[in-house]
C-alpha cells in the first residue's frame, strides 16, 4: 500500500489520492523526518485521541499539565547527554550538513558562543560604561 | 584599568564549578565526522585542509615518525582553533595560560626525546656533541647542548603563551585607547582604530602561525629522534 512521496513547494509532504502522510518523530530519526504514504481508511487503527503524556512535545503540552510533564523527563546522565546529542545533531542537520551549506551555520555557533561569553563576563564588564561616576 | 586589563586571563569559575572545562573542549564541536565519500562542504574543506597541512608536515618523516601523524595533526588543530576562538570578543583562550601550554610541551618533548634514547641510543648521546668541535671545548659543550635540550619545552610552552598574551594585551590597550581618544582628537583616534585594524590582521596571523611554529617543532624533535 506504500506509494512514493512527493513534496509539495512548501516541503511538506503530500500523497496521491486517497492516501495521506505519516512521519516519524524528529526526535527519535535525529532530526530527519522519515514520511511514507499510507491508505486513508487505516484512520482508527492509527489514530490516538489520547497521546500519553509522557510521548508529546513541549508545544503540545496544555499549560495545566507542565509541572508533572517537567517531573517526568529523563534526568539521568545518560538522559541528558542524549538531549545534547538530539540537540546538536538537529542544529547540524539543519544548518551545516545540507547539500549547499553556508557561513550561517558556523556564523549563529560563534554567534551564540560570543553571547555566552559576554554573559559569563557581564559582571566585570558592568563597570565599564560610559559614565560620569562610576 | 590595572584591574580591567587583566580580567579577561582569569579562568573562568561559574559558582565554583570550572566553565573552562567546557571552554576547552569547544572547538571540538566545530570538527565534525563524516563517514560518507562524498560530505556537505563544511567537513569537505576541513578533509581538504587537515589533507594539505599533513602532507606538508609528516613528509619528512620515516614509517616510524610518521605513526606520530594523529597526534601532531590533533595539536595543530586544537591550538589553531582556540587561538583563532580567542581572537572573538569576550572570549576565553585557554592557550594564554601556562600551565595548559607546558601539559602539552613537555609530553610531547618527553616523548619524542625518550623515544630517541630508547631506540637510538648512540645517535640520541651524539646530539649533544656538535661535528668538529676542537678537544678544549668539549666539556663546555656538552653542558650547553645539555641546557639546550632541557630548555626545549619551556621555550615551546613560553612562546605559544607569550605571544598569545601579548597579542590579547596589546588588542585591549590599543582598543581602549581609540575609544579614549575619540573624545579628546578625532583623527588621532582614527590613526590608532587602523592600528587596531592592522594588530587584528596580524592576531590572526600570529594565532596560525603560533599553532603551526609548535607542531613543527615537535615534529623536528621527533625527526631528530626517530
Amino acid at each position: 500500500m506504500n506509494q512514493p512521496l512527493q513534496r509539495s513547494v512548501g516541503g511538506e509532504p503530500v500523497c496521491s489520492q486517497g492516501l495521506r502522510p505519516l512521519c516519524s518523530a524528529e526526535r527519535e530519526t535525529l532530526g530527519v523526518r522519515e514520511c511514507t504514504c499510507i491508505s486513508d481508511e487505516s484512520d482508527g487503527l492509527l489514530e490516538f485521541c489520547d497521546v500519553p503524556l509522557k510521548e508529546k512535545k513541549l508545544l503540545e503540552v496544555k499549560l495545566g499539565e507542565l509541572p508533572s510533564w517537567i517531573l517526568m523527563r529523563d534526568f539521568t546522565p545518560s538522559g541528558i547527554a542524549g538531549a545534547f546529542q538530539r540537540g546538536y545533531y538537529r542544529y547540524y542537520n539543519k544548518y551545516v550538513n545540507v547539500k549547499k551549506g553556508s557561513i550561517a551555520g558556523l556564523s549563529m555557533v560563534l554567534a551564540a558562543y560570543v553571547f555566552l561569553n559576554y554573559c559569563r563576563s557581564y559582571k566585570e564588564l558592568k563597570h565599564e560604561r560610559l559614565r560620569k561616576y562610576h | 584599568m590595572n584591574e580591567n586589563l587583566f580580567t579577561s586571563f582569569i579562568t573562568p569559575v561559574i559558582l565554583g564549578l570550572p566553565l573552562v572545562t567546557l571552554i576547552v573542549l569547544f572547538p571540538s564541536l566545530l570538527f565534525p565526522t563524516s563517514n560518507r565519500l562524498v560530505s556537505n562542504r563544511f567537513v569537505t574543506l576541513q578533509q581538504w585542509m587537515l589533507q594539505l597541512v599533513s602532507k606538508q608536515m609528516m613528509s619528512i618523516h620515516n614509517s616510524k615518525g610518521q605513526t606520530w601523524t594523529l597526534m601532531l595533526m590533533s595539536l595543530i588543530l586544537f591550538i589553531g582553533s582556540t587561538n583563532l576562538l580567542g581572537l572573538l570578543p569576550h572570549s576565553f583562550t585557554p592557550t594564554t595560560q601556562l600551565s595548559m601550554n607546558l601539559g602539552m610541551a613537555i609530553p610531547l618533548w618527553a616523548g619524542a626525546v625518550i623515544t630517541g634514547f630508547r631506540n637510538k641510543t648512540k645517535t640520541s648521546l651524539a646530539h649533544f656533541l656538535p661535528q668538529g668541535t676542537p678537544t678544549p671545548l668539549i666539556p663546555m659543550l656538552v653542558i650547553i647542548e645539555t641546557i639546550s635540550l632541557f630548555i626545549q619545552p619551556m621555550a615551546l610552552a613560553v612562546r605559544l603563551t607569550a605571544n598569545i598574551t601579548a597579542g590579547h594585551l596589546l588588542i585591549h590597550l590599543i582598543g581602549g585607547a581609540t575609544l579614549a581618544l575619540m573624545s579628546i582628537s578625532t583623527t588621532t583616534a582614527l590613526i590608532t582604530f587602523t592600528i587596531l585594524i592592522l594588530l587584528t590582521i596580524l592576531e590572526f596571523a600570529v594565532a596560525m602561525i603560533q599553532a603551526y611554529v609548535f607542531t613543527l617543532l615537535v615534529s623536528l624533535y621527533l625527526h631528530d629522534n626517530t
